[in-house]
Order: structure tokens, then sequence, then C-alpha cells
């Protein structure tokens, strides 16, 4: 597997997952308009992953398309953050999840438009015009919930402490984006903004940031939590049973 | 043999699935025509990534050379540079307005007019209706809900 492979399994896999969270959704939304906004945003992602995974399969040159990336790898070979796994919850749980992903992809993006590989900082710059609307309406949520009523407030803060721990692996890299220097943006770069943006997002909802501890996790390595098994199980049925099947 | 002005001409007519009153070349997601012998490539460009009316507009050039007995044809889809509404023809603009859908704006300053009685002050809904690029909205002269088409760029 050549590096530039692995690096577009990372960003794809953190797509393509989270907008099968966002679908899971469907028709359970608080209200309509809600329903299709996360349904919406889980499309736009899905679009990202697919630009990705297209690439990724010219990149690997093995056959294989993006279908075949999707559907046909198992666990240990997906390389999402543990973040974008994590079950549903409330609406409040998923808002903090999206809020902290959002806040993280929208500066990834547009660094990545500055990336030498034109191909990648093309996606880049398609996918941070959408990004920038997911990060307001996430955004919104957490000082609509926060600044609300009590019981929202205290729901939205709860629902931050537990995606809280996740948050660490945002910016954890390896040599992998080490060896793409000018082509893969190191996360770390991102921090600032990420914190900046999260804390007064905080602020502005009365909510205050949490300080429990976030443990570095392995999902870049393809160490996941148990949740993931199952999304890949209910995704990967359809195709695996009948791998012939179109629509 | 077709030429390219031809085969341009044949592409312009396929819509969008969602906006049938717009085609690819108002949208300005038609973007180039190159015959080279027999074969024709299509050019076009996504409007949001996640617009599932991609696949079926693929579909739809596909067919509208067959039916004239052109092609195969190709059809490549190109993101650099990334579509905006800008990219939107004047023509499409009011055709979407008179389809009851209010179009993206040119400056983000401007007014968004309320497609049913052109007032300018409207509240926003949601940020998310029908479609991805659009919002919906409600008039506050008429009281009637309606459809923006949202500026992305």
């Amino acid at each position: 597997m050549s590096a530039l492979f692995t690096y577009l399994l990372r960003l794809a896999d953190d797509r393509l997952i989270l907008s099968h969270r966002l679908g899971e959704w469907s028709s359970r939304a608080p209200d309509l308009e809600e329903d299709i906004a996360l349904t919406n945003i889980g499309l736009d992602l899905l679009g990202h992953a697919r630009s990705l995974y297209q690439y990724a399969a010219e990149v690997e040159g093995a056959g294989r398309d993006e279908d075949a990336l999707a559907f046909h790898r198992d666990e240990r070979e997906f390389f999402n953050l543990v973040l974008v796994e994590q079950p549903n919850g409330s609406f409040a749980d998923t808002i903090a999840r999206q809020f902290l992903f959002d806040a993280f992809q929208l500066p990834q993006w547009k660094a990545l438009m500055g990336s030498s590989d034109e191909r990648l900082a093309a996606i880049a710059a398609k996918a941070h015009k959408e990004a920038q609307y997911h990060l307001r309406h996430s955004r919104s949520w957490v000082v609509r919930l926060g600044d609300g009523t009590d019981l929202s407030h205290d729901r939205m803060q709860k629902a931050l402490v537990k995606v809280w721990r996740y948050s660490a692996e945002l910016f954890w890299s390896d040599e992998i984006e080490d060896s793409l220097p000018g082509v893969a943006v190191l996360p770390e770069t991102l921090r600032s903004e990420w914190q900046a943006t999260v804390t007064a997002a905080i602020a502005d909802a009365t909510l205050t940031v949490p300080d429990t501890p976030s443990t570095l996790l392995s999902g870049r390595t393809g160490i996941h939590s148990e949740p993931l098994g199952r999304i890949l199980a209910e995704m990967q049925y359809l195709p695996r049973m009948h791998p012939e099947a179109v629509w | 043999m077709v030429t390219e002005a031809q085969a341009w001409e044949v592409a312009a007519t396929v819509v969008d699935p969602e906006i049938p009153v717009l085609t690819i070349a108002d949208l300005g997601i038609l973007r180039e025509v190159h015959v080279e012998g027999d074969s024709v490539d299509i050019v076009i460009t996504p409007t949001y990534s996640g617009c599932p009316a991609m696949d079926q507009i693929r579909q739809d050039i596909e067919a509208a050379f067959r039916a004239i007995g052109l092609g195969p044809v190709t059809i490549s889809t190109k993101l650099s540079p990334a579509w905006t509404t800008d990219w939107m023809s004047p023509e499409g603009k009011a055709k979407l307005n008179d389809f009851g859908i209010a179009p993206p704006r040119t400056g983000s300053d401007e007014p968004i007019l309320c497609p049913q009685c052109s007032a300018g002050g409207s509240r926003l809904v949601s940020e998310f209706a029908s479609t991805a690029c659009k919002a919906l909205r409600v008039c506050q002269s008429c009281g009637e809900p309606f459809d923006h088409f949202k500026e992305l760029r």
C-alpha cells in the first residue's frame, strides 16, 4: 500500500462512516427540517468520500473501484477516526460528534486546497465550500441547545463530555502523513484553529469546555471501537450477499 | 460526424431532474464538449458533492445522444475549478424564479425576493430544503413558504 493510498483512505473513511451515521437519522430526526438537514449533510459527506475513493482506487491501480473500497474491506482495513463511528445517541450526542468533526474538517479541507497533489486539491476546493455550511449548522445547534432550556443545556453539556474523549485522535498522525510533505496536511497544524472554533462556540452556548481526558485511539491504523463492526455489517450486507446487484 | 457546436446543442437539452426548467447549460455544469472523429466526450462538473441528480444527468446525456443516433459518448467529470452558483446563466435564474424558486444571488447583500410576490423580506426556516442546493424560507409579506437556491461560492 502506498502512503498516498492509505492517506486517501483515512480521509475517505471518516466521511463514509459519518455519512452512514447521519443517514441513520432519516425519518427519526426531531423535526422534518432537521431530518432533511442531517441527511443532506450525510449526502455531501458521501459525495466527498466517493471522490476520494475514486482517486484512491486509481492510485492503488489494483482493479478495485470505489464500491470495492467501501463495501469489500473489513473492519481492520478501515482507517477512520473512532469519533465518527460512535452511535448517534441522542440528538445532542449527534450534534456534539458532528460539531467536533466539522470544526476539524473545515480547516483540513482549506489546507488541502493548497496540496501539491492537484487532484486532492480539486476535491478539497469543492468540499471546502460545503464544509462551511456544515459547520454553520452544527455550531448553531450547539449554541441553541446550550443556550436553551435547562434540559437542553444539560444534555448538550453531557454530550460534549461524552465525545470529548475522542477528540485527541483528530490530531494524530504517523509516518504516512510525514512521508507526503506538501501533499498531506499534518493534523497537528489544525489544532489551534479547531480549538478556537470549539472554544468560542462553547462559550456562546454558555457551556463549559470539558476537562475529561482524551485518550489517543488508533482508528487511523485500523483499531476500532465495537460499533464500527455493526455499521459495516449493515452497510456491506447487501453488496456482499449480491455482488452483482445494480440499481 | 457531428461538430462540437452540434454536440453542445444536444447535451444542452438535458435538464436537471430535480428542477426540470433548468438545462445543464443554464446551471453551468456543462463545461466542455470534445469531438474526435465519431467519439464525443462531454465534460460536466458536479454542483453539490452529494447531489444524486448527477448520476441521472449522466444517463440522460447518454440517452440524448442515443436518441438521435449519435454516440457512444463518454462523460467526464471535472472538479476544478469548483462550480459556484455564479455560473448559472441569467436566463437560468429567470426560469428558476418563474418556477417558484428564488434564484441564487450574485452578491450576498442583495435581498432574496419572494418568487410569488417579489417582496424582499423573508425569514429562513431551514438551511436545508427539498434538495441540498435549496434553503426553505417564508415570505414575510405574502406569508408563502418558498425555496431559495442558496449561494455556493
